[in-house]
């Protein structure tokens, strides 16, 4: 979120209520800034299943295929070699590096793809204007409400912040 | 900018942070001598490079000697770190958080260390390329149907991943780093390796099952990379390492002494740093008890490779399990390796030792330095007695291998006390998470 409502909390629970009421309320774009990752977080800011899983199914797949692909061009048929009266085209002797392309591939995109997914690295982000945000990274919760969400009122959601004993609330826009 | 602040997460992160904002006298000191160690492994290595590695003692028959050695004792070390981080969050054991970091960076220095080795055994390290495939002008490709290409692939690979899998832990706590840093070059260079970490809700999501895959991945490389390792000596036909035992019995080796280089750098950390509260009893309780199990792992592949020599009537297996080891020209190295390996271990059956930092520290030197002589039994009682009595050899080091050796454990320190110095060396989000989990849990239980 760019812009909308910012509200730091205590503590974990105080977040988790926090966006239990901002969604019985009807507000559906809701965010949280937390230290590390709070159980209970991902169903009340209405986060579906990661479709990451698959695309780390399909880079490791693409390695397999690759790893095995280069082999077979290298040994079988562009220099073709009698080593040990084996085979050219050895199967067995193929596997551990094609194992290891597998994994190099599905690791790479479970990496990257990650970053892609969250669109990092980004520097700068508005939020990291506001003064003592920093503390989401320490022992803060802060908790946002989208100002792109359909019922977003900038004094009705600060009031409803406020009464959930908010230890601030906050507007944050685009352009600060 | 920072502010005081005195709640306990606050607290902790500071703590644990407060090691990369300023560093001790004794870091200096430290870091000043395996500064001065890395200079002779520079020397070392410039020599061998110019003048060729006929400076090395290695020759044939014993071709390969310390330079594999030490490639499949670096190696080994290495896989502790991502034993710890992979198969112990999957298992869903906890304690590792404390530790976890240290692990993995001790990996990844290992794997450095351990990489130098075949490249300088090249003896024109400058064409390592030719390891990877790709095409040439020349027309020639890697030959698959040998063990050096999938060695290069396998520690290619778990070098990659694991750098991938310790950075992405790493992430949240720069982003710690970033907010609590003092002065605004610190801010800066912490924000830009932070990558704009925010910890949002989404970012936690995505990033969960990102790590937890990576785990997963993790796992099952640790256990081929050492498999592949024995591979280039378990598809040879030399007695001694022609033996279908070698893929299990290497990769419990290597992670017996990785344990055993974890403990010698968190026995001293959790001295000088204060952290008796992070890395606690419990930490070197478990970790001296995987040793042991290591150790008896370790133990049955030692007998049933003996066993198997005797029982499979070959008078060449026979003489070197049976004859060349125990009682050869090396039969001290051998029996030396037998103490270490088998009989300190033994040790931690009893509690009190097994949480005693000095005895703990003492057994993980031992263990280190049998796992290094295991490596030197297995690589050169096999070569310097062959099937030919007429071209047996003593093989004798010279000083260029012992530089090259000592110079590599500076160089590892070297490298970790750089890691102490700038990153947080805790894995302070995870130790925090646990930590709530741990309090809310206990408040339900209050609750009941």
């Amino acid at each position: 979120m760019k812009a909308g409502v910012l509200a730091e909390f205590a503590s974990a629970e105080g977040l988790l209520e926090a966006l239990a009421v901002l969604r019985r309320n009807g507000y559906r774009r809701l965010e949280s800034y937390t230290p590390y990752p709070v159980e209970g977080a991902d169903d009340r800011l209405g986060l579906g299943r990661s479709r990451l899983p698959w695309f780390i199914f399909g880079g490791g797949v693409l390695g397999a295929i690759l790893g095995y692909g280069i082999q077979w061009y290298a040994d079988v048929w562009d220099y073709p070699q009698s080593i040990g009266g084996r085979p050219v085209h050895a199967v067995a002797a193929f596997i551990p590096a094609t194992f290891e392309a597998t994994v190099l591939g599905a690791a790479l995109v479970a990496f990257f793809g990650l970053f892609v997914a969250l669109r990092l690295p980004e520097l700068w982000h508005p939020v990291f204007e506001i003064e003592g945000f920093e503390r989401a990274s320490v022992d803060r919760f802060w908790v946002g409400v989208d100002a792109r969400d359909r019922r977003f009122d900038d004094r009705k959601v600060t009031g409803l912040l406020e009464g959930l004993h908010a230890l601030r609330v906050v507007p944050i826009a685009e352009d600060v | 900018m920072a502010t005081a602040v005195s709640s306990g997460p606050a607290q902790l992160t500071d703590r644990l942070l407060a090691p990369a904002w300023t560093p001790s006298r004794v870091w200096w000191v430290l870091f000043g001598i395996s500064g001065a160690g890395t200079l002779v492994l520079a020397g070392a290595v410039a020599y061998t490079v110019a003048t060729g590695i006929g400076v090395w003692g290695n020759n044939i028959p014993v071709a390969w000697a310390y330079a594999i050695i030490n490639f499949v004792w670096w190696i080994g070390i290495g896989h502790a770190g991502t034993f710890i981080s992979a198969f112990l969050l999957l298992f869903h054991q906890r304690w590792r958080s404390s530790i976890n970091r240290v692990a993995e960076a001790m990996t990844l220095f290992a794997l450095v260390n351990a990489g130098l080795f075949p490249l300088l055994h090249l003896g024109r390290p400058w064409f390592f390329y030719w390891l990877i495939p790709y095409p040439t002008r020349m027309g020639v490709w890697p030959q698959f149907k040998s063990a050096l290409p999938w060695d290069a692939a396998a520690v290619a690979t778990y070098f990659t991943v694991s750098l991938l899998f310790w950075y992405l832990g790493l992430v949240p706590d720069l982003a710690a780093a970033r907010d609590r840093a003092p002065g605004r070059t610190r801010r800066r260079v912490y924000g830009v390796f932070a990558l704009g970490w925010r910890g949002s809700g989404r970012q936690w999501h995505q990033y969960r099952v990102a790590y937890l895959i990576l785990a997963g991945l993790a796992a099952p490389l640790v256990i081929s990379v050492h498999s592949i390792v024995s591979l280039d000596f378990a598809i040879s036909q030399l007695p001694g390492w022609h033996s279908t035992i070698f893929p299990p019995y290497f990769v419990v080796g290597a992670i017996y002494s990785g344990f055993a280089m974890v403990l010698l750098l968190l026995i001293p950390i959790r001295r000088a740093f204060q952290l008796e509260d992070i890395i606690t009893e419990r930490h070197l309780d478990n970790m001296a008890k995987l040793l042991l199990a290591m150790a008896w792992m370790l133990i049955y592949s030692y007998v049933v490779e003996t066993f198997m020599a005797w029982y499979s009537g070959n008078v060449y297996e026979r003489y070197t399990y049976l004859v060349e080891r125990p009682f050869g020209p090396y039969a001290w190295i051998f029996w030396g390796m037998l103490t270490a390996n088998v009989v300190v271990p033994q040790l931690f059956w009893w509690r009190r030792l097994r949480v005693s930092p000095p005895v703990l520290f003492a057994a993980s030197l031992l263990i280190l330095a049998g796992m290094w002589t295991e490596r030197f039994i297995i690589i050169v009682t096999s070569l310097n007695r062959g099937f030919l009595p007429s071209s047996w050899h003593f093989y004798v080091p010279t000083w260029v291998d012992w530089s090259i050796l000592f110079g590599s454990v500076a160089f590892f320190f070297f490298l970790f006390f750089l890691f102490l110095r700038f990153v947080p060396m805790v894995a302070i989000s995870e130790l925090k998470q646990q930590r709530h989990e741990a309090s809310t849990a206990a408040a339900a239980v209050a609750a009941r």
